[in-house]
């Protein structure tokens, strides 16, 4: 049954991922991602991370992917150039990584297995959430904070990267 | 329990995959999308191995993945718009300012 689920989450993902990058127009791409943001948030669920899946929706599929989908409508883009003019070398590169990745794995019987015994994941008898706010604001709160500026930084920047023009004209 | 190389065989694949889409498409949209392929490719490998190593610091790593995946996007798409305005494209072969 576990295995029914991870197979069906893992060909979804791989085939949303495969179409992201093979269709044509961007739009599809978009929804092409957002049917693999939301797989991917079903394998977090049986991965027993069940706060990351929620925040992975909200984020993902309801903030980042409306601001592309946005851009997209924005733009209104016409013409369709698909590939890159540097495809052979491209094409090179990315059997070189196909490559080695079938390499790599066709290894792993030689390294040292991994010891999973037991199905819970979180500290104590306490929820996930729980104990993912125990560990954020306790061991990591100076990269909670630095995250929190890195948000401001990029919140300025997009701003005044897109203003720009405006304030050309107005000056 | 589903061994751990199966999700990293997984998410090896999809991060080829968003590889192959950066070095390859010439739309810039399609490469900001790519990139958000990979950084999910990765995230799966942190939670699967938090899973299976049982500590909950790789679910907050994912946190700070998806901070920097959040800005990246901000600034990314305001960088598009500002080329679209200046080219009025987003073919990124058109964008050769810089080339020597």
């Amino acid at each position: 049954m576990e295995q029914m689920f991870f197979f069906y989450f893992a060909f979804v993902i791989a085939a949303a991922s495969v179409l992201v990058v093979a269709v044509r127009n961007p739009i599809y791409s978009a929804l092409a991602l957002l049917v693999m943001f939301f797989h991917v948030a079903g394998l977090y669920v049986t991965l027993h991370a069940e706060f990351l899946a929620a925040v992975q929706i909200i984020v993902y599929a309801g903030a980042i992917l409306v601001l592309y989908l946005f851009v997209v409508m924005l733009l209104n883009l016409r013409q369709d150039d698909r590939y890159h003019r540097q495809w052979p070398m491209a094409a090179a590169v990315g059997v070189t990584l196909v490559i080695e990745a079938v390499i790599l794995t066709s290894m792993k019987g030689r390294t040292t297995p991994v010891v999973a015994t037991g199905t819970e994941t979180t500290v104590g008898g306490t929820g996930n959430s729980q104990a993912i706010g125990d560990v954020l604001y306790s061991t990591y709160l100076f990269p909670f904070e630095v995250a929190s500026l890195i948000l401001l930084v990029a919140m300025i920047g997009a701003i005044i990267l897109a203003k720009k023009d405006i304030g050309e004209r107005e000056a | 329990m589903i061994p751990l190389s199966y999700y990293l065989v997984l998410s090896g694949i999809v991060f080829l995959t968003g590889v192959v889409g950066v070095l390859l498409r010439r739309n810039i949209i399609i490469i900001l999308l790519s990139v958000e392929l990979m950084l999910n490719a990765t995230n799966i490998n942190f939670v699967a191995f938090s899973q299976y190593f049982h500590d909950v610091a790789g679910q907050v790593f994912v946190f700070f993945a998806l901070t920097v995946a959040a800005a990246e996007v901000a600034v990314g798409l305001a960088i598009i718009i500002a080329l679209y305005r200046a080219k009025s494209t987003i073919n990124i072969d058109e964008f050769q300012l810089l080339k020597w």
